[in-house]
């Protein structure tokens, strides 16, 4: 198990007695609004500290993990698309930058474009991007990174249904290639009835 | 320093405030209710002024390094609560205390350097060096630091989504902050940099005018300013990289999570 939350609790948002995330697999945490869904997220890769309870990641308690270096192996993206530098490439490559690791190579990055459906050149301005053109290139800027896991909150609110289909597999193939684990927040019922492995559901405490 | 100066009359000093008769003049007619805030910042600058001219006489005839040093403190204190006051976003207690020594170790490490390599003048505490000098420096560092509190936390407030984002694809908090730290640094040092750039042709700065209008050759007031300029620029950028060196990792938590 990667991750194994017994007796959490935060605030008055989120309470989770017993909860096992499986590793390699999709898992697709759906629920109604306000439910505390990104919160989870966030818990796992340490951007929130739970009140009380605990979180393991593959046997380590998250609490004596270093938060960067987990950060590193559980890479999170976020509800909001967000850009950093100016061209496409500079912007897929961030994560590696961020996380210290070598650059990609052109090609990688011609074929993460590819594998998120962004038909773009790797020169385009991001500023030029659409939102659901943005969201693609999270998605991209987080597969090169090869993480051990994916947390993804919401990663395709902004693409129709059949791009949003297409883009999520390809992604989940890529990631599994590298054994990756995606753990993923959505509204979408089809994504997560298509692509979880596991269906976890949250209800508003 | 008597030489070539003219020491102006009672009645001709007096004759000054007429510049703020006219003021108040134009406001009233115009209908700007400025009058009361005319009256007392006169009022206040004159007053303090005349404090400070007697001060300054009693020190300079009675110098001592205690009372150069208290002046120094007093000045160091004023100007960390004005930093304090004009920051427009909440400190905690360690921002606090790193703007505090900062502005200590950043001004008093240039002000010796400066008056012991560059003036070098003896005693170290002659007061008619040290006092102007001190002021300048603290005081362009005050305005300097607080430039860059203002930027920095601005943007950090205004880009929070950005740098968390940053922070969950595993960046240090450093790299995370690291454009945000430049601008503050940027936004800083820029007041300094465009002053120096207009130096001598758009104006001529006032120190440099009070000395040659006492007296003093434009070539020995022109060394003197060209000097504490750069004592200025050296001042303002050691405080605000001081302060940021060790002012951001406050800006964490123990576990590299943004302080709200």
């Amino acid at each position: 198990m990667p991750f194994a939350i017994r007796k959490l609790v935060y605030k008055d948002i989120l309470k989770i007695e017993k909860m096992d995330i499986p590793e390699n697999k999709t898992t697709c945490i759906i629920g109604e609004s306000g439910a505390g869904k990104s919160t989870l997220l966030k818990m796992l890769n340490k951007m929130y500290i739970p009140d009380e309870g605990s979180i393991h990641y593959k046997g380590t308690s998250i609490k004596e993990m270093n938060p960067v270096s987990l950060r590193r192996k559980v890479v999170m993206i976020s509800q909001t698309p967000l850009l950093f530098g100016e061209t496409i490439e500079e912007n897929l490559q961030k994560g590696l930058i961020f996380s210290e690791k070598p650059p990609a190579s052109q090609e990688e990055l011609e074929s993460i474009l590819e594998i998120v459906k962004l038909d773009k050149n790797l020169e385009t301005n991001a500023e030029e991007l659409s939102g659901g053109e943005r969201q693609r290139l999270s998605l991209g800027r987080v597969l090169v990174m090869k993480p051990e896991v994916y947390l993804l909150d919401e990663p395709t609110s902004a693409l129709d249904e059949e791009t949003e289909l297409a883009v999520m597999n390809r992604f989940i193939e890529a990631a599994k290639a590298h054994e990756g684990t995606v753990i993923m927040v959505t509204h979408s019922m089809n994504v997560a009835e298509q692509y979880g492995e596991e269906l976890i559901r949250i209800s508003r405490k | 320093m008597e030489k070539g100066i003219i020491n102006i009359e009672l009645w001709r000093f007096i004759a000054a405030y007429a510049f703020i008769i006219i003021l108040l003049f134009i406001v009233r007619v115009r209908g700007i209710s400025r009058e009361k805030q005319i009256i007392i910042a006169s009022l206040r600058m004159t007053i303090q002024l005349i404090i400070a001219g007697y001060i300054l006489t009693f020190i300079f005839e009675n110098p001592s390094p205690w009372l150069t040093l208290l002046i120094i403190l007093i000045m160091e204190l004023f100007a960390i609560l004005n930093v304090f006051k004009q920051v427009k976003h909440e400190l905690s207690k360690q921002l606090k205390g790193t703007v505090a020594f900062s502005m200590v170790i950043g001004t008093l490490g240039c002000l010796f350097y400066f008056n012991i390599v560059v003036i070098h003048f003896t005693p170290w505490y002659e007061p008619r060096y040290f006092i102007p000098i001190a002021g300048m420096i603290v005081g362009n560092s005050m305005t300097g630091i607080t430039l860059g509190l203002n930027t920095l936390l601005g943007s950090l407030k205004d880009q929070r989504d950005v740098v968390e984002g940053a922070l969950m694809l595993g960046a240090t908090p450093k790299a995370a902050t690291k454009k945000y730290v430049d601008d503050a640094f940027d936004s800083a040092i820029l007041p300094t940099l465009n002053n120096m750039i207009g130096m001598g042709i758009i104006f001529l700065p006032g120190m440099m005018t009070g000395q040659i209008l006492s007296g003093v050759s434009p070539l020995v007031a022109i060394e003197y300013q060209i000097a504490i300029l750069l004592g200025i620029v050296g001042s303002v950028a050691l405080t605000v990289i001081l302060f940021i060196y060790i002012g951001y990792k406050y800006l964490f938590t123990k576990h590299a999570q943004l302080n709200s």
